[in-house]
């Protein structure tokens, strides 16, 4: 009996460790790529990385952080970077993310192809302004029933330099929800000129593995690893008229650009459209209209799209886009930034294009 | 039966008759999520199909030379298992080391197919039905393309589809597995040409 069970685990036993060592041997060996080399916009950069692991990853290892909500899993389509010579041909699980332009110039997703050969790419110079900062939480207050305003105080390094609109990528650790570190993006609610700290807005997904974590787990006095600053979603230089549209914590970049405009004293017509259910759905009221009053030509237009008697609502009602559509008169001549998800922001896209807006002035962040 | 023409026997009753997909309805979880798409099926197919084959073979060796000689027989289901995802490993590790096209076409597929049922199914039937080596290796290159086969007819439709009508509570697997029992129908036509087992 004794003998037979230790026949059966011997069996076994070697017969995984003669699988194990299969499998070491193979990875030191087929999937070895050895050292390659990245250069990176035409040899301004240059790096020697052991290949065989996800450009994303690679480039990570070196503290070049590439924009990615998804965290590589090739279900965000961000983390596009172009390469000019090496890393073979575009990947079936890249295609859906690629337009037939970005095809043609070799864009690529960096989280799917591996680096298995030396290689040339070009990333925006801005994304070397990226960095991971190490933060403590100073406040989170409960700005409507599922959205909380969470206060990042930067530790190292102690300052950051975005431009207002833009996004930083959260670090949550693992928890109950996930047995790997995530990260997820949330837009700056806070001014670029305040900027030893990082106010952003958060809204309760049930079952959200980032927004749970913020909800249930967050305390005040908690570290957290955040980098960034990412996106193009910004003020544009001009002195056309701002219109702003969004919806629940699309609030954040908008807000951050007004705060913004209020530093740099910037004049320019601005309207800004906010949508919400019901009035339990509103927050930072107050905070706009002292802006109406401290901005030279800006009007804040909340609107509620279900009513409820005792909200005792006079402003307006209706879906964001009908109200656009009522409002909005002339704009051709204006641009557009919008924020908030993506079924409201392709709506309200059609609504300004159908206004007079070109594609290229109407500037959006949706959450993906 | 000549004994030489046993494999080929097994070999068109895997295809056909007894159609891993259609009459055991094995594999259907990657079967449901990828037939959505047709040229994911065919490299999914092709993936299927070559590791059918080849486990199947080297699970007939691992099953002769070690189960059996210890009375170990019990432990069929783990250790088929434990080959079955090495060996997936291995393959993919090779394939994009050597041939990009070939990883773009078969080696992301493969990972999806460690754990899929059809091919421990394989496995076991060939432990039960009493194969040896030949007629282990035809079933499961016969499985594999039967699989294939299921996959590829079923993308087909789901193609058509796209245009019609489905009632909403139908949509999606729904109206993919009433799909499969009509083609399972339709396959049981060709009961009796051939039998195994």
């Amino acid at each position: 009996m004794v003998t037979t069970l230790l026949i059966s685990v011997t069996i076994v036993t070697s017969l995984a460790v003669f699988l194990a060592l299969l499998m070491v041997i193979a990875d030191a060996t087929i999937a070895n790529y050895g050292e390659v080399d990245i250069s990176i916009n035409d040899g301004s950069r240059q790096y020697t990385v052991r290949g065989g692991k996800p450009l994303l990853k690679t480039l990570g290892e070196q503290e070049i952080f590439i924009p990615s909500a998804c965290g590589g899993r090739g279900s965000c389509g961000l983390c596009k970077v172009q390469v000019v010579k090496g890393g073979g041909s575009i990947l079936p699980t890249e295609l859906p993310w690629l337009s037939e332009e970005e095809q043609q110039d070799n864009i690529r997703l960096s989280c799917q192809f591996k680096v298995k050969e030396s290689l040339e790419i070009k990333i925006p110079e801005e994304l070397f302004l990226v960095k991971a900062f190490e933060t403590k939480v100073a406040q989170i207050r409960d700005l409507t029933h599922d959205i909380k305003e969470v206060t990042l105080q930067l530790v190292d390094p102690p300052e950051i330099s975005a431009k207002a609109g833009q996004f930083i990528q959260f670090q949550v650790p693992e928890y109950e929800l996930t047995d790997e570190e995530v990260y997820r993006a949330y837009s700056l609610s806070s001014a670029p000129s305040d900027s030893t700290k990082v106010e952003l807005e958060i809204r309760l997904v049930p079952n959200g593995i980032c927004t749970t974590y913020v909800h249930k787990y967050l305390k005040e006095g908690d570290t957290v690893m955040i980098n960034g600053p990412y996106g193009d979603f910004y003020l544009r230089e001009s002195d056309r008229e701002a219109i702003c549209v969004a919806g629940g914590s699309g609030m954040a970049p908008i807000k951050s650009i007004l705060l913004d405009m209020k530093d740099k004293g910037i004049s320019r017509k601005t309207r800004y459209f906010f949508g919400a259910r019901s009035a339990g759905d509103l927050f930072l009221i107050d905070e706009m209209r002292e802006l109406e009053k401290t901005l030279p030509d800006f009007t804040f237009i909340p609107a509620l799209s279900e009513p409820q008697p005792e909200d005792d609502w006079d402003g307006d009602t209706g879906l964001i886009t009908d109200v656009l559509d009522r409002k909005l008169e002339n704009i051709q001549e204006a641009e557009a930034y919008l924020c908030g998800s993506p079924g409201m922001i392709d709506a309200c896209v059609k609504v300004l294009k159908d206004k007079g807006i070109p594609d290229e002035r109407i500037f959006y962040d949706k959450f993906a | 039966m000549e004994n030489s023409m046993i494999p080929v026997a097994v070999f068109f009753a895997a295809v056909f008759t007894n159609n891993i997909l259609l009459t055991n309805y094995l594999g259907m979880c990657s079967f449901l999520s990828v037939s959505k798409d047709l040229k994911a099926s065919y490299g999914l197919g092709i993936a299927v199909t070559f590791v059918m084959a080849t486990t199947s073979a080297i699970n007939w060796a691992v099953y002769t030379f070690l189960l059996e000689p210890f009375n170990l027989e019990y432990l069929r289901f783990i250790v088929f298992i434990m080959v079955i995802a090495a060996f997936v490993q291995l393959v993919e590790m090779v394939i994009e080391r050597v041939s990009e096209s070939l990883y773009a076409a078969l080696g992301i597929f493969l990972p999806l197919i460690t754990v899929n049922c059809a091919i421990l199914g394989v496995s076991l039937f060939m432990v039960i039905r009493d194969y040896d080596l030949i007629t282990s290796f035809f079933f499961g290159l016969g499985s594999g393309l039967g699989w294939f086969l299921a996959i590829l007819s079923m993308a087909g439709i789901l193609q058509k589809l796209k245009k019609a009508r489905i009632p909403r509570g139908l949509e999606g697997p729904g109206i993919t597995l009433i799909i499969t029992g009509i083609m399972a129908m339709a396959f049981m036509g060709f009961s009796g040409i051939l039998t195994i087992g």
